[in-house]
């Protein structure tokens, strides 16, 4: 059996595709996924060549790949690292992303939730209600948003590929979870001091977020986080994975078809008022955002006793010209810039 | 051959002088789901691996929270 040839050069190709019946040699499978990428970000209206990117980089393959991508695209990407506190793993994440942002020079973020917020991921996963991955993504967002707004970003990136959202998807559907499935989105635009979101990588499926990692040198960490065993969206994963083999391309034609034709139909479901957190004045939906919540049911404490007021410009921008005189309105806004 | 499986890390022999995708066939594995790397090269599932060869088969799967909760 003769090798397989790229299908655009046809040098010997490193990696099959087979949902797109095609294989590449190395450079013609950089490109496409440049191309892919590039696609998506058009598709989607992700952002303008002068926006400023905050890439949320765990170390993992997905968001290294896109860190990669869009610096060799050109564009002004930093990268956000969130110390989780997990052991060895967290240490040999964040050494790893240090050691691309210094190669690469590109602006680095650190943010250490037991430094910061006072608990790590595992503490929170023992103490808190919510299981350890839900207790981290939530920290995770929360953190995104609140440091991409602090250091004057204006889009946070993550790399979430096809099969994440193929499995999310499906575990979103399983449970007819609407107001998931309305914002299960490869852009979230901002709104109410929550910046705009974008999954740049959602054409692109793990083994080649994987291969392109590999092709390219990018040191990442291969071993899984040792708190994800028995996870949900392993399971998921694993079920689309099974229908994928079967019938190469279910995953894309899943997730794809979804953004087509799927999502407009549960858009009214995405109809909620943000309001600043009482204690952090970060968006919530309630009283309290669920980071806080967490948070003090972790470490103890009750969430009225740190109450923050509200600011100068959240009070102006609530109420009117008309009921506020207009040097205090003006002074408000004006300060709080 | 040996082949090192990753996650969690494990080493075993194999019979080799076959292709790629004879040897995931036998070790249960999908190959849409792993790299299969020899001497810091990528090997698709037509290439063929000696009785000499170490292969290292890496998941691509990745954990973590989804979007479900």
């Amino acid at each position: 059996m003769s090798r397989m040839r790229c299908r655009r050069c046809k040098a010997p190709a490193v990696i099959e595709i087979r949902r797109h019946n095609a294989a590449f040699c190395r450079d013609c499978f950089v490109r496409h996924v440049h191309e892919q990428v590039r696609r998506a970000i058009a598709a989607f209206d992700m952002f303008a060549p002068d926006d400023r990117i905050l890439v949320a980089v765990s170390g993992g393959k997905d968001s290294l790949a896109l860190w990669d991508v869009l610096l060799d695209l050109g564009y002004d990407a930093g990268g956000l690292y969130v110390g989780l506190g997990i052991g060895e793993y967290s240490t040999r994440s964040g050494e790893l992303v240090h050691a691309f942002a210094a190669e690469r020079g590109a602006h680095l973020v650190r943010v250490d939730l037991a430094e910061e917020f006072g608990f790590d991921i595992p503490t929170a996963g023992r103490k808190g209600s919510r299981s350890t991955c839900s207790v981290c993504g939530l920290s995770k967002r929360y953190v995104f948003n609140r440091a991409a707004l602090e250091h004057g970003y204006d889009v946070v990136a993550t790399g979430h590929n096809l099969d994440d959202e193929a499995a999310t998807l499906l575990g979103n559907t399983l449970r007819w979870q609407t107001d998931y499935i309305a914002r299960q989105f490869p852009v979230l635009s901002s709104e109410d001091g929550l910046l705009k979101k974008v999954k740049p990588l959602y054409r692109l499926s793990e083994l080649e977020t994987a291969a392109y990692a590999f092709l390219r040198g990018l040191d990442y960490v291969v071993e899984e986080c040792p708190l994800v065993a028995g996870n949900t969206q392993l399971r998921y994963k694993e079920a689309m994975n099974q229908l994928e083999a079967a019938s190469p391309g279910t995953k894309a034609q899943f997730f794809l078809s979804f953004l087509e034709r799927g999502a407009p139909l549960f858009e009214r479901q995405d109809e909620v008022e943000l309001h600043p957190c009482e204690r952090c004045r970060q968006p919530t939906t309630g009283r309290f955002c669920a980071f806080c919540r967490a948070r003090a049911q972790v470490l103890g404490e009750r969430l009225e006793d740190r109450v923050v007021p509200p600011t100068d410009r959240e009070v102006a921008e609530n109420v009117s010209e008309e009921v506020l005189p207009a040097e205090i309105y003006s002074r408000a806004v004006e300060g709080s810039r | 051959m040996k082949v090192r499986l990753r996650n969690p890390d494990r080493e075993l022999e194999v019979s080799g002088d076959r292709r790629v995708h004879d040897v995931l066939v036998e070790l249960g594995i999908d190959p849409d789901t792993v790299l299969v790397i020899r001497d810091r090269e990528l090997l698709t599932r037509e290439d063929r691996v000696g009785e000499q060869d170490l292969v290292e088969i890496r998941p691509v799967i990745s954990g973590g929270s989804g979007r479900t909760t």
